[in-house]
């Protein structure tokens, strides 16, 4: 008898061999396509969104670009999962993490095919994992006493995460901008109160760190421009008409002259706040919603800078860099801290004018301007400064450090080979195919390079046979050459999230024998 | 078709638009309708076991989903075919009345299934198969109860807990790390457990899940997290011994569900109202002070005003807090819910040792902690995992070693796993069906032909020879008369299921059992199916 169909129509279902193959082939596929963007050499990609006006996004970053993919092979939807995951926790090495997942499918696939099952893979692979962590946690170098060192350290991880992005011919400039911003931030990992203003014009060399603050908000007409040793009050209220809040209120009046009354006790009452706020002896008053025009006069009149309408980000970080507390009630002028900062100006960049705090007290906030020739090159480099202060303030906390180029995965893949030398059974296979898998992150980085791979990764391999070996690829001379020297750094913390999440993923897809899509959900026809 | 006909002749129109029908008669409905259960039970066969494979479910709008967890897979293959629904009922019914043991549910159905093909094949009445099935799961619930084990353990003594929830979990993903995530289980369990009245309510543990991170940050809270932070930046992150006021009333002016209008017509009016508003104000925030409070969570939002009194108070608060989050704060910091400033009282606050607000990653993802709460029964999981699918996976087998502990505190009998319990109740009913007289004989023999599926399943996932293994185990049980012995899933070396620690909960198996029989015999009396065809 015929075989009972069960699924719906429409659904498919995919067994043993067939479904393996199809999350094989969708992740190696996805592997193969973002390949080309690890490491210094790597090539950017463009995207092209199918939304309206086709924007036009131009990358070299792992997480972006897999982000904007339309995928429909559920393996790859897990690689791109963990990449995004990789943004959000440590912020780089998005490439890398979904590199080593298909590396090592890849070479899964090939024990599969060599008949041994997908479960010793697995407990191959995760025997392997840990070791390779371990090997690096004995490798790894800790500069948290000394401060001048640690800073070094920092200054080389920016560089090294700096020089695979657009941003690569100025690395040092930058670099020196993240570290600085991150520094300020004293351990938090608060990367809100480090703001990005991005100003096309200019080169990306003129891009700057600003130990203030920068709003990007005009000063009120008739206004002083100019304030120094301000005293200023963050606030949050409304200076248009204060609504009665009291539900159910309205006014109701008989006569023309009524209007004027309400309206003359209306504006008395906005006066009255002013004045409320004036009584906290400031000069200067930052909104966070509207000014009416009216209050803002009044501002005027007292020779008072006020602001209107920065927005919350804005507000939030200001509070934090002049050490002023968010204000929405003015009654008790004595109990409000009140932010100070030794000079307010109005400064030119580009064609836009900036409203300018330096001397804050705090100096947890700061701001980084970004020049640059269009809006693709500073998105981009938005995008890659994002990933080097991401990288950095995980530093911070977690203060070990690797060395880069290369140098982590043949010290891992040596141990892990090692390691598949010492186990039993069909396991040692798997072993050592995930130190195959390690060995190919280098040979990608040498091939991006357009360097001879094949020799370069056997000089490197027999380099990290000695002991305490530095070796990795130096792209830039094209040789094996040593990373403490180069000043080649990584952070720990990032290798191991990419290892981790690498293998989790890939033992996730090796799990899997079976796939039932459902039917797809019907959409009403747009054409 | 059916067709009767009257005494001329013509065909007599018995079914509505007759010809648009399809219908299955006889032999033919059951037929199909065992393939049918059989085709399901396919699917989940691969998934059994601690060598079981996922499967990949992708949803009508694309979702992965990536799961062990039969009940999963079933609720979500969307299946079509009716019989195919009961089984995934079936596996529903065992999720809820368990929480473990659903893909064996099926399996189980499933073998039984083809069993019964073939005696309908021999012309054996389907109804005496039912019921010569019925007979042997009775036997076999019987068997189990003999062969079943009380152990011990209190709240000093968890390891026979812990190894029982790390046999549910070796099945699952999470497998790498089953030591660390069982025992986070088994002392979730026990913190929420009545011991005394033997009932444990599984609402009291929350399980959150955050990306990131990796499988070992998974934690047990001794409180609750909750997924907001404080309502103003500038207020402490951290705080000690809070005493914590539950409102569920808005920091905002009141607004009367009666209509009614408050007319100003004069200048005083508008002033007095405007005072008023701002003495609301000040009076909502004084009472909270006034009680003693050193934190407010609301459920709902506050004024901007308010918000900076609160803060100018020096009363950190947290707002928008959802219902349920709201309940087990309660709960955990044995305070009450406050529907109204006025009946603020002190003693109705919550109290808990920390609160403290916490960031995660680089993106900015907040979380408050309260921790060391005054009654420290609700307690919360809190899984972190390199991806999405990874956590919800975590969750599911999380689910499942609660549930496990959960049984054992009501019932603390075991079986041993590791398919031995099957295969000595299948000797049990194979010895036990000689004694029937009657047809039903071979129906109960049939039975135990079915429940050797299970262990052999566990085999072929393994790798091992199916039959060579099977049949190995069954003569060394027969032979040493102990029903410990199953299939050495693990390679570690021993069949006995006693020495590898492989328990199951006995009321997991009796109701895989009883079941997976029920279900058996409501298909097998099915005799005729009448479906819409497709034109």
């Amino acid at each position: 008898m015929a075989i009972e169909k069960i699924l719906k129509d429409d659904a498919s279902e995919e067994k043993g061999e067939r479904a393996r193959m199809a999350s094989f082939v969708g992740a190696i596929s996805i592997t193969d396509l973002v390949k080309t963007t690890l490491g210094p050499k790597g090539m950017d990609k463009i995207l092209q969104s199918t939304g309206r006006g086709n924007e036009v996004t131009v990358t070299n970053d792992g997480a972006t670009i897999l982000k904007s993919l339309h995928i429909d092979n559920p393996a790859a939807k897990v690689l791109i999962d963990i990449s995004k995951v990789q943004d959000d926790e440590v912020g780089d090495g998005t490439t890398s993490v979904v590199v080593l997942a298909g590396e090592l499918l890849r070479e899964a696939e090939k024990l599969v095919a060599a008949k041994i099952h997908p479960m010793t893979i697995i407990s191959g692979y995760r025997m392997a994992a840990e070791c390779a962590r371990n090997a690096l946690l004995q490798r790894v170098v800790d500069n948290k006493e000394n401060a001048e060192k640690f800073k070094s350290d920092l200054m080389k991880i920016a560089m090294t995460t700096l020089s695979s992005k657009i941003l690569s011919q100025d690395k040092e400039h930058f670099a020196q901008l993240a570290v600085d911003a991150v520094m300020r931030l004293k351990g938090s990992t608060n990367l809100e109160a480090i703001q990005i203003i991005k100003k096309p014009g200019g080169s990306l060399m003129d891009s700057f760190l600003d130990e203030g603050f920068i709003l990007d908000k005009k000063i009120g007409l008739g206004q002083p421009k100019r304030i120094e040793n301000a005293k200023i009050l963050v606030a949050n209220t409304a200076m248009d008409t204060d609504k009665v809040k009291i539900y159910g209120a309205r006014v109701r009046v008989d006569s023309m002259s009524k209007v004027a009354e309400i309206e003359g006790a209306e504006k008395e009452k906005m006066r009255e706040k002013v004045k409320k706020i004036l009584g906290h002896g400031i000069n200067c008053f930052v909104n966070r919603q509207l000014i009416y025009n009216f209050p803002e006069e009044l501002f005027a009149d007292a020779g008072i800078l006020a602001i209107e309408h920065a927005d919350f980000d804005g507000i939030e970080r200001l509070a934090l860099v002049t050490g002023g507390e968010i204000a929405s009630t003015f009654d008790n002028p004595e109990s409000v801290k009140l932010g100070h900062c030794k000079l307010i100006e109005e400064i030119m960049i580009g064609e836009d004018k900036l409203i300018h705090f330096s001397g804050v007290e705090m100096g947890q906030a700061c701001t980084i301007v970004l020049r640059g020739a269009s809006h693709h090159v500073l998105d981009e480099a938005e995008r890659s400064l994002h990933d080097a202060l991401c990288v950095l303030s995980q530093t911070v906390n977690d203060t070990r450090v690797l060395l880069g180029g290369g140098w982590p995965e043949m010290v891992m893949a040596k141990e892990v080979d090692e390691l598949a030398r010492k186990t039993p059974g069909k396991k040692s296979h798997a072993i050592e195919a995930f130190s195959r898998a390690l060995v190919a992150i280098p040979t990608i980085i040498a091939d991006n390079a357009g360097l001879d791979s094949a020799d370069l990764v056997a000089k490197l391999r027999a380099e990290h046979h000695k002991e305490g070996c530095n070796a990795g690829i130096d792209v830039i001379s094209g040789s094996v050459g040593d990373m403490a020297e180069l000043g080649i750094s990584e952070a720990f913390k990032v290798k191991q999230a990419v290892l981790l999440s690498a293998t989790e993923a890939a033992e996730m897809i090796l799990r899997v024998d079976e796939i039932i899509t459902c039917a797809p959900r019907k959409r009403e026809d747009r054409m | 078709m059916a067709l009767a006909f009257d005494e001329y002749g013509r065909p007599f129109i018995i079914l509505k638009e007759q010809d648009q029908k399809t219908r299955l008669r006889g032999i033919d409905a059951q037929k199909a309708n065992i393939s049918a259960g059989k085709a399901v039970a396919r699917i989940l066969r691969t998934s059994l076991g601690p060598k079981g494979m996922d499967k990949i479910l992708q949803s009508p709008d694309g979702d992965v989903t990536i799961t062990n967890d039969g009940a999963t897979i079933l609720e979500q293959m969307d299946v079509d075919n009716q019989i195919a629904k009961l089984m995934v009922e079936l596996s529903r019914s065992q999720d809820y009345e368990i929480g473990d043991g659903t893909t064996g549910v099926v399996v189980m159905a499933g073998a039984l299934l083809e069993q019964a093909e073939r005696l309908l094949e021999r012309g054996i009445h389907p109804i005496r198969i039912a019921e010569g099935y019925e007979m042997a799961s009775r036997i076999a619930v019987e068997h189990l109860e003999h062969i079943s084990q009380k152990f011990d353990f209190g709240a000093s003594n968890i390891e026979p807990l812990v190894q029982t929830c790390m046999t549910t979990l070796s099945s699952k993903i999470v497998n790498r790390r089953k030591r660390h995530l069982a025992e986070i289980s088994v002392k979730a369990v026990l913190s929420v457990a009545d011991l005394e009245r033997k009932d444990v309510n599984l609402d009291m543990i929350k399980v959150e899940g955050k990306v990131g991170g990796k499988l070992e940050d998974t934690e047990l809270i001794y409180g609750i997290t909750v997924d907001k932070d404080m309502s103003h930046p500038q207020m402490p992150k951290q705080i000690e011994d809070a005493k914590i006021a539950i409102l569920t009333c808005p920091f905002e002016p009141p607004k009367p569900k009666t209509k009614h209008k408050v007319d100003i017509d004069t200048v005083e009016k508008f002033q007095t109202l405007r005072l008023q508003e701002q003495k609301y104000f000040d009076d909502m925030v004084q009472k909270c002070k006034d009680v003693g409070a050193t934190l407010v969570i609301c459920q709902w939002g506050f004024d901007d005003e308010a918000n900076h009194l609160l803060m100018h108070r020096n009363l950190p608060a947290v707002r928008w807090v959802g219902g349920v989050e709201l309940e087990l704060i309660a709960i955990a910091t044995g305070g009450r819910i406050v529907p109204r400033f006025q009946e603020l009282t002190p003693e109705k606050l919550g109290r808990a040792g920390l609160v403290r607000e916490k960031s995660f990653g680089t993106t900015k993802d907040k979380m408050l902690y309260i921790e060391h709460c005054a009654n420290s029964r609700a307690v919360t999981i809190f899984i972190r995992g390199g991806n999405k699918m990874m956590i919800e996976e975590t969750k599911r087998s999380i689910h499942d070693a609660l549930c496990v502990a959960r049984n054992l505190i009501r019932n603390n009998s075991i079986v041993y796993g590791g398919g031995s319990a099957e295969i000595s109740c299948s000797i049990a009913v194979e010895a036990a069906a000689d004694k029937y007289p009657g047809v039903e004989q071979y129906a109960i023999r049939a039975f135990a032909d079915a429940l050797d599926s299970v262990p052999m399943a566990l085999a072929e996932n393994s790798g091992l020879q199916p039959i060579e293994t099977l049949s190995a185990v069954k003569s060394q049980q027969i032979k040493d008369n102990n029903p410990h012995y199953g299939i050495d899933c693990n390679d570690v070396g021993t069949n006995d299921m006693r020495e590898q620690d492989v328990f199951e909960t006995l009321i997991g198996k009796q109701q895989q059992i009883l079941l997976a029989t029920q279900v058996v015999k409501m298909i097998l009396k099915i005799d005729d199916v009448i479906s819409p065809s497709d034109y």
